[in-house]
């Protein structure tokens, strides 16, 4: 057991956990884009900066990545925690001036522009890993990477060309933070990374519900007969 | 494009079929191909048992790596510091002109490809260009088709 302080309330915390876990659960709000339960912590949409101090130190540090210490204290919302959160903030409207998630957030903390300079490639996309991560581990086809480094890194399936692997099942799009990816069902198929995919239709309320593809990948690896997966959710 | 599976496989077995070597076998295969070939590298994941789009990852990231077909002779311009303050710049721009591409192009008769680097590590020498690991010091404009003749036509 570690026991320390967030914003002055004494809380208790199993060692491995991090900051933001128990934040979250003590009821104080952090900010984040790229956490997700199911996939852990990678740091790096830099959104939940947390003051750490300890003794006559202190440090702004992620809270999603760091490690709770027996009495420390920690701040969410001091001045230099919410300055370095703005600025956070305002990078991110620089890259993706056109996310909606990204303009509300940085409205909540009083940003409405930014002093960088716009970019207009990137569309929505923070880089925050998570489509790359639920399509490996969660999914399990790993369809996804980031290719290139620097400015010039992006998410893309391997060549930006129509992945083998990719079932069309939508995790990404559902992940995604900031409304980057794109998917569109139009007559019985579904466009995604550059891929078509025929939908499947419900025998019984005859709606179409998932790409053929996924279903198949469904019934390889769980066994279930493709007969019973083509019905729909809702007819079941 | 087919590629040698056998030779492929030769470099596979070399490094134990151990994925931690992917970065080694990507440079066996490309200094073989002088480039990566997209069926190289999915051949690779494909015995490694690493998903393509891992191995994609790791060949877009690295500089060294080329996914395109590059030139017989790899001509390299510095534009390190040193360099940069003598001229460097104008020397990669002579060198654009008078093969007629741009910076990470390739000629059409395949027998050069012009890349720029950040530091070769020999400043007292700036400007410096590097063609296929021979070194030419302290360049100037005028010395570059020179350079350029000592390995073949341009065009």
């Amino acid at each position: 057991m570690v026991e320390f302080t967030i914003n002055g309330k004494n809380v208790r915390a199993e060692k491995d956990e991090t900051i933001l876990n128990v934040a979250r659960r003590e009821g104080f709000d952090i900010p984040t884009l790229c956490y997700n339960d199911t996939l852990g912590s990678d740091g790096r949409c830099r959104l939940c900066m947390v003051e750490v101090r300890k003794g006559n130190r202190k440090r702004i540090v992620t809270s999603c990545l760091y490690p709770v210490e027996s009495g420390v204290e920690v701040f969410t919302e001091s001045p230099d925690v919410l300055l370095v959160r703005k600025t956070v903030l305002e990078l991110l409207l620089a890259r993706c001036p056109n996310s909606e998630t990204i303009q509300y957030l940085a409205k909540e903390h009083g940003i409405t522009k930014t002093r960088y300079m716009k970019d207009n490639d990137k569309g929505k996309c923070i880089l925050c890993n998570l489509c790359v991560k639920t399509c490996e581990f969660n999914v399990g086809v790993a369809a996804l990477c980031m290719s290139g480094k620097g400015p010039l890194k992006k998410v893309t399936t391997p060549y930006s060309e129509p992945s083998h692997d990719c079932i069309g099942c939508g995790a990404c799009v559902a992940i995604c933070p900031t409304g980057h990816i794109y998917m569109e069902d139009k007559d019985g198929v579904r466009t995604i990374w550059n891929k078509r995919f025929e939908l499947a239709r419900c025998p019984q309320c005859n709606r179409y519900h998932a790409p053929v593809e996924q279903l198949e990948f469904i019934a390889t690896k769980s066994g279930t007969p493709m007969e019973q997966l083509l019905i729909c959710p809702s007819c079941k | 494009m087919e590629v040698d599976t056998a030779a492929i496989n030769t470099i596979i077995d070399k490094y134990g079929k151990d994925k931690s070597y992917l970065l080694a076998m990507f440079q066996d295969v490309q200094r073989q191909y002088r480039y990566l070939p997209k069926e190289a590298i999915q051949y690779i994941c494909d015995r490694l048992h690493i998903p393509f789009s891992k191995g994609y990852e790791v060949a877009t990231f690295y500089s060294s790596l080329s996914l395109t077909p590059r030139g017989k002779h790899i001509v390299h311009v510095c534009l390190g510091t040193a360099c940069h303050l003598r001229g460097g710049p104008n020397i990669l721009d002579s060198f654009e002109r008078a093969l007629n591409i741009k910076r990470g192009g390739t000629t059409e008769n395949g027998l050069f490809t012009l890349e720029s680097v950040n530091c070769l590590g020999a400043c007292a020498l700036a400007p410096l260009v590097r063609v296929d690991g021979h070194d030419y010091g302290k360049t100037t404009p005028g010395s570059v088709k020179k350079i350029i003749k000592e390995y073949g036509e341009p065009t």
